[in-house]
């Protein structure tokens, strides 16, 4: 019995011998490559995804890297990430500050990939989300500095509505206004054109994806006003109008601003401080 | 003497070379098709090996990456599908790892690494058993479905190779070198015959394969050695060829490339192309059911 045997256990030790050093070899290859690839799944924010591109985690699983979307792009605008890019080699990206998207009307990238990792539903380029643009330095812009630069508002191809100049008071000069560009995310493809066009030395405005980009409120806030809309009057009841400590004789409202009342009434004349009067000075 | 001296005596250079002349030309020409467009602007073929569309009306996909991106968790739209049906339909038809032989640029590379190993005389190898390729074919899948990404796709020589000539190498040339200089000084035939899993997927389509390298006149051999030799995996022609455990003389073992050169260097025209239904070959008497079906 025990002669019988001994060729079959030597072989099942071997069997299992075999087995563990294949499964401990090629599992270590496995770690190193599935951690790689964990890496790689956070984009560079500088690295742009082409319009319609699902959700870095679905299009990890979708592109299979055969360049057709660069190849249909007629302005030669996206590439395959190079191995040493820190991005998932082979992968089809674009840079804004180098070149930014043209946001075809056929959207042609997306017309020629055969897996949907940029997905067939976007038919309408106006409502790609390649990114958000972020005016990243209010110290750097222009604008911000009280200059009328604005070329951001000017190049956006959503101008108007993806990028608005916001008037304020410029509390430097006191006398100027600062026309602050305003981006709307509702509205912003993430095209990049603003960043390309930034002509601060490195720019101001940067398109960053939008996991970056984007801010959520809770899930439980509401805004007073839209609320309040939404009901068609006040939910707080009764609407109490707020009073202002204004001197007597003044009245303020929102919207109008300061007011004498009753009108006639003739305001009292400003007096200079006394150490200003009888230039004693 | 070199293998296969005695196969160009005995039919002349050419004979003795037209397989492996054609396998380059095949490699080569198909290599051409992809460059023409971004060389010269000819848009015969878009893509890569992982997926190509031809005058914008064949698509052709690479099974394999489409089987990884399944199990990440995608489903790719009907044209990637489409494309995948019609290269595995191919494949079956003409031997899986016909794709190895014949198309793969990894194998002109590992190919040129064999040769200058033979040349320098360098003896010895590591050993990693053959079946290790479909381990590292499993590990592939298996990190797919837990990263949820085509993660081979990193690091693959393969595509890597191809869309480097096609699109721009960047530092995959280390690669490429990394698996040149690991042939040439580490392994013989150790990446393509080893190790690399698009050739192991090849290999199960292969497992069903039409094509198939036949041995009509096997009793001619005259023990030579030289199939062996220049055979990237010579462990398929043993059986065939010495009738072991009555094998018929057709090689159904999946991991043959029928790259054809055992055909060019055998001065006694032991082997031919056929299919694997062709029984009407001397001395085929006798065929195990099992190998027929």
């Amino acid at each position: 019995m025990d002669n019988d045997n001994k060729p079959s256990v030597a072989a099942r030790r071997q069997f299992f011998a075999d087995t563990a050093r294949m499964a401990c070899g090629v599992g270590l290859l496995g770690l190193g490559v599935g951690l790689y690839a964990r890496h790689a799944r956070a984009l560079p924010p500088a690295a742009l995804r082409p319009p319609g591109a699902l959700p870095e985690a679905d299009f990890s699983a979708a592109c299979i890297r055969c360049g057709m979307c660069v190849r249909d792009c007629p302005y030669n605008i996206l590439h395959l990430a190079k191995p040493e890019e820190p991005m998932s080699t082979g992968t089809p990206c674009f840079v804004a500050r180098q070149l930014p998207c043209e946001m075809c009307e056929d959207i042609p990238c997306v017309k020629a990939c055969p897996t949907g990792a940029l997905d067939p539903r976007l038919t309408d380029i106006n409502k790609a989300k390649m990114g958000l643009a972020v005016l990243v330095d209010h110290e750097t812009c222009l604008n911000f500095l009280g200059l009328r630069c604005d070329i951001c508002y000017r190049v956006c191809p959503v101008i108007d509505k993806a990028i608005t100049l916001d008037p304020q008071n410029n509390a430097r000069t006191g006398k100027h206004t600062l026309f602050i560009p305003v981006v709307h995310s509702d509205h912003c493809t993430g095209c990049g054109k603003c960043e390309k066009a930034c002509p601060t030395e490195v720019a101001s405005i940067k398109v960053l994806p939008l996991t970056m980009a984007k801010g959520a409120l809770s899930a439980h806030y509401r805004l007073g006003w839209v609320e309040k809309e939404k009901a068609g009057g006040s939910l707080v009841a009764p609407e109490v109008e707020h009073q202002y400590s204004m001197p007597e004789g003044m009245k303020y409202e929102h919207g109008k601003g300061l007011s004498a009342t009753p009108p006639g009434a003739v305001l009292p004349e400003p007096t200079l401080p006394r150490a200003l009067q009888g230039n004693k000075l | 003497m070199r293998s296969g001296a005695e196969a160009i005596a005995a039919k002349g250079w050419l004979v003795a070379h037209k397989w492996l002349l054609l396998r380059r030309s095949s490699q080569i020409g198909i290599l051409l098709l992809f460059l023409v467009g971004p060389w010269f602007g000819l848009w015969i073929v878009k893509g890569n090996l992982n997926f190509s569309y031809t005058l914008s009306f064949l698509p052709l996909t690479d099974p394999y990456v489409i089987l990884q991106s399944l199990v990440a968790g995608h489903v790719p739209e009907k044209l990637a599908l489409t494309g995948a049906l019609i290269v595995t339909l191919f494949y079956l038809l003409v031997g899986g790892r016909s794709y190895c032989s014949w198309v793969c640029p990894v194998n002109l590379l590992t190919d040129a690494a064999y040769w200058l190993r033979v040349r320098l005389g360098i003896k010895g190898s590591a050993h990693i058993s053959r079946p290790t390729r479909y381990w590292v074919l499993g590990m592939t899948l298996v990190v797919a479905a837990t990263t949820g990404s085509i993660a081979w796709e990193m690091v693959n020589p393969v595509s890597m190779t191809h869309r480097g000539l096609i699109f721009g190498f960047g530092l995959a040339w280390a690669v490429l070198l990394g698996v040149f200089l690991f042939d040439l000084f580490v392994m013989r035939h150790g990446w393509c015959g080893h190790l690399c899993p698009v050739g192991a997927f090849y290999s199960l389509i292969g497992k069903l394969a039409l094509t198939r390298v036949l041995l009509p006149a096997r009793a001619a051999c005259n023990d030579c050695m030289d199939c062996f030799a220049v055979c990237p995996e010579p462990q398929v022609i043993r059986p065939a060829l010495k009738a072991i455990r009555g094998t018929p003389p057709l090689i159904l073992e999946s991991n043959c490339t029928n790259c054809g050169r055992c055909i060019d260097v055998c001065s006694k025209d032991v082997f031919a192309f056929g299919t694997r239904f062709n029984t009407t070959v001397a001395g085929a008497a006798g065929i195990p059911q099992a190998a027929l079906k």
